[in-house]
């Protein structure tokens, strides 16, 4: 038997239409595609895909029984390691990940890994998603900081376990970046919300407005509760920290994506919250941040979405799929371009980026190659709008109110492998842990800590 | 959910509420604020704590009513609620013993002004208060700001109401009788808190401003609120809001300010308020 050398395509909305919708791309594949596409996995015995796996589901395992039809028995098996199948499924960068190591790759593409498990979970979804059993009350209580990837997965696996666990969130919504940052039309926000659900259906209880480390502080909450983990993420915006940034038209993505995202600017004004954005939109960066927030642009009405970053194509960070959807949809990549300065008009209004052109020199720290500016290569480029996203650093409200605790280099809360802090009793993990990186490390990271936890307060007297 | 349990009418455009919000009040300090937001399609605003009740668990805002949120807040009545209230937000106000300190609060910039001028008293500071509107029906809590300051001056813009001219005119006469000034605490107007801070500069006497820029998630997160002090890009919403009004860029916070007027005049076109 011969195996096929592609992925089964998964049907999506056409580039022309949906630059002017904020539905999601993909549609998914149907119940046919997902057993063929299974079809093709090898079975291999050594299993290099499940080591590419930043929390080890059992890939080939829940790939047989969709080849077998038995889609259940699939969900069970890929449920055992992840509780956000259709978050994953996705987002991952499993190109990079466990599809980075597929044996197919041999011969042509790998298994479609990430599709299959979106499919899994939107099949459970239609079927209604079955509730698992929670473990015997334990009587203990654990507090989680922040409802993002990593707080949900903590919380949710604890409540399992049969601790009582109670999550507070700083915003009014829960989900953290899959909420606020991650747009509609990738990631679905009925999606978000199913996973939410299922959380709180395994018993735990969320409290949003609750800003810790100013409403209440974390040593309260030891005070309370058995353990504390903490997950708020990396919400502090960098910045290109050149002339002009703070001139009217020039946002963060993280300020551009929430506006859109968790505050619906995008049916302003319906919902209240407005954007602006004009014509011409220039975003800097070119990570699935920037790639969003240029996409983003695009299905509010601009005219032209430009990428602007300072190396070249093959060190974009962007997931690959990304930087294709962006491509289609006719973002317009200006690479090797650096900005200077941002220039307004007399009301301080935003109307240029003065660049300069790149070239690569000896790869740096990062194993990436150096830009370097090419002299006298200066031009100005007419934008209206534009959107930083060159990176979020950890969230310094905690870090800079719990005393004691250890914090790393760049302002993240140290942990060891199972997110243990300098504190007893007090856990971390996710993006205030290991700076700006994935849903999937930071849902792994949630994993191990209450495991971590769970050991600590059955330790307790 | 968060129940108004009083509103007050202050001015035709200025109203007073006390919001039930335990974990609010437990903590909160003179200069710090809160971000509501009123329904499922609200906008986040910031306001600030104008009063708190530990027992009673309360939270008092004031606040002028400018624009699509604030308006509606305004027609809310005792019994409703706020689907979000959270804080509090925003580093508290440095209270310590300065000697005499000269208290400046213009238009709405009053109502935050007064938790500050209590705790300055509360903390033995000869307390010289300044306050302003445009004219007598927009001046606010004079009685309870006078209870807690040892001289109290009032400036309108008509002269409706105590000396004609501006808050700063006051300020000027207080330099020029030589009185020995400690800090100058001025809320209010962007533009009023400019002229403020240029007049104090000149003659070295240490100002702090409370900044208003527009706010989404009041965490640090999104960077929307940035000002430049003293050259530096900070946050307000977690760095201050208040700053030395010497180092404040107070021209970028005016057009930072007015990003959104089309959309805001847009939207209560809309709404009809
Ligand atoms: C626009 C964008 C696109 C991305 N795309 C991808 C992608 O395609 N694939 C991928 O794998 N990863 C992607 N990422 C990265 C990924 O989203 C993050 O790595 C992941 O969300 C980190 O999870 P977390 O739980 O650590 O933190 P977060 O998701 O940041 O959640 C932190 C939560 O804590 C809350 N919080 C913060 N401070 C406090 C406090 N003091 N008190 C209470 N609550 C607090 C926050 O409000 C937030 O809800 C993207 C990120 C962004 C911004
Ligand atoms: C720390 C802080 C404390 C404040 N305290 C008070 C207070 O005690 N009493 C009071 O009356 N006002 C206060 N404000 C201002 C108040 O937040 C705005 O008036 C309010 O957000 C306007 O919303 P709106 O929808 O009614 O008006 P809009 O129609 O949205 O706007 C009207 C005006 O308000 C400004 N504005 C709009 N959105 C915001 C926002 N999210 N944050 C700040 N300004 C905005 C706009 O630039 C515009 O000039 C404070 C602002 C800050 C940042
Ligand atoms: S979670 Fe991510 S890396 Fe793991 S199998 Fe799924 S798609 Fe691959
Ligand atoms: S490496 Fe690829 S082919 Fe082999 S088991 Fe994993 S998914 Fe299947
Ligand atoms: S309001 Fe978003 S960072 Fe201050």
């Amino acid at each position: 038997m011969t195996v096929r050398k592609t992925k089964h395509e998964m049907p999506e909305q056409k580039p022309k239409d949906r630059i002017k919708n904020f539905k999601e791309v993909p549609y998914g594949y149907d119940e046919k595609t997902a057993i063929e596409e299974a079809k093709r996995c090898l079975q291999c015995k050594d299993r290099p895909c499940v080591i590419g796996c930043p929390v080890e589901i059992d890939i080939p395992g829940f790939i047989k029984h969709i080849s077998e039809g038995d889609f259940d028995k699939a969900v069970e098996v890929l449920k055992t390691k992840t509780s956000l199948p259709a978050v994953c499924g996705r987002v991952c960068p499993y190109e990079n990940q466990c599809e980075g190591e597929c044996t197919l790759l041999k011969i042509g593409e790998p298994v479609a890994i990430g599709r299959l498990e979106r499919f899994l979970a939107d099949y459970e979804k239609n079927k209604g998603v079955k509730i698992p059993k929670k473990g015997k009350p334990t009587g203990k209580k654990v507090a989680v900081v922040g409802s993002g990837p990593a707080g949900l997965t903590c919380a949710g696996d604890l409540a399992k376990m049969g601790h009582a666990v109670t999550v507070f969130e700083a915003l009014h919504a829960p989900a953290g970046v899959l909420m606020y940052g991650i747009p509609e039309f990738r990631l679905p926000k009925k999606i978000v919300e199913a996973e939410v659900d299922y959380i709180k259906k395994l018993g735990v209880d969320i409290k949003y407005d609750i800003v810790v480390g100013k409403t209440i502080t974390v040593d309260e909450l030891l005070h309370d509760y058995d353990a504390v983990f903490i997950g708020t993420g990396a919400g502090l915006p960098r910045w290109l920290n050149v002339p002009g940034e703070n001139l009217d038209g020039v946002y963060s993505a993280n300020e551009f994506l929430t506006r859109v995202n968790m505050m619906k600017a995008y049916k302003f004004p319906e919902y209240d919250t407005p954007i602006k954005i004009g014509k011409v939109v220039a975003t800097f960066g070119a990570g699935n941040v920037a790639m969003d927030s240029a996409r983003t642009a695009l299905r509010l009405g601009a005219e032209k979405s430009y990428i602007i970053y300072r190396r070249s194509e093959k060190e974009m960070p962007a997931r690959d799929e990304e930087i294709g959807h962006a491509k289609e949809e006719g973002v317009i990549f200006k690479l090797l371009t650096n900005p200077k300065r941002f220039i307004g008009d007399d009301k301080g209004l935003l109307t240029q980026v003065e660049c300069i052109k790149m070239k690569l020199g000896e790869p740096d720290d990062s194993g990436r190659r150096r830009p370097i500016p090419i002299p006298n290569s200066e031009k100005k480029i007419d934008i209206e709008t534009a959107i930083i996203a060159i990176g979020q650093s950890p969230n310094p409200l905690i870090p800079k109110t719990v005393k004691g605790l250890k914090i790393g280099k760049w302002g993240n809360i140290d942990t060891d492998e199972d997110g243990r802090t300098s504190i007893p009793g007090i856990f971390a993990g996710g993006d205030i842990a290991t700076g700006a990186a994935t849903v999937i490390l930071a849902m792994g990271a949630g994993k191990r800590a209450a495991r971590a936890i769970d050991k600590y307060v059955k330790s307790k007297k | 959910m968060y129940k108004i349990v009083e509103k007050k009418v202050l001015s035709e455009t200025v109203k007073l509420m006390k919001i039930k919000a335990l974990l609010v009040a437990k903590k909160a300090q003179a200069g710090q604020f809160i971000i509501l937001r009123i329904d499922e399609s609200g906008e986040r605003i910031p306001l600030t704590i104008a009063d708190y009740d530990r027992k009673q668990g309360t939270i008092t805002i004031i606040f002028m009513e400018v624009g699509k949120t604030t308006k509606q807040l305004g027609t809310l009545n005792v019994g409703d609620s706020l689907l979000n209230f959270a804080g509090p937000l925003g580093a508290p106000s440095e209270i310590k013993n300065y000697g005499t300190v000269v208290c400046i609060g213009g238009g709405v910039g009053i109502a935050p002004l007064y938790p500050i001028v209590k705790a300055l008293k509360e903390k033995g500071n000869y307390v010289i208060s300044i306050l302003g509107a445009r004219n007598e029906s927009l001046l606010m809590l004079e009685k309870e700001i006078k209870s807690f300051s040892d001289e109290l001056y009032i400036a309108t813009d008509d002269g409706s109401k105590g000396q004609k001219g501006f808050v700063s005119d006051v300020l000027q006469q207080l330099i020029d009788e030589k009185r020995e000034i400690g800090m100058v605490m001025a809320i209010g107007p962007v533009i009023m808190m400019k002229v403020v801070s240029d007049l104090t500069r000149k003659y070295g006497i240490k100002t702090l401003v409370s900044l208003n820029p527009i706010m989404v998630d009041g965490t640090g997160m999104c960077g929307g609120c940035r000002v430049s002090v003293g050259g530096e890009t900070k946050f307000a919403c977690v760095d201050g809001p208040e700053f030395d009004g010497h180092l404040v860029d107070f021209d970028n916070l005016m057009l930072r300010n007015r990003r959104f007027i089309c959309e805001e005049e847009e939207s209560c076109k809309l709404a009809g308020v």
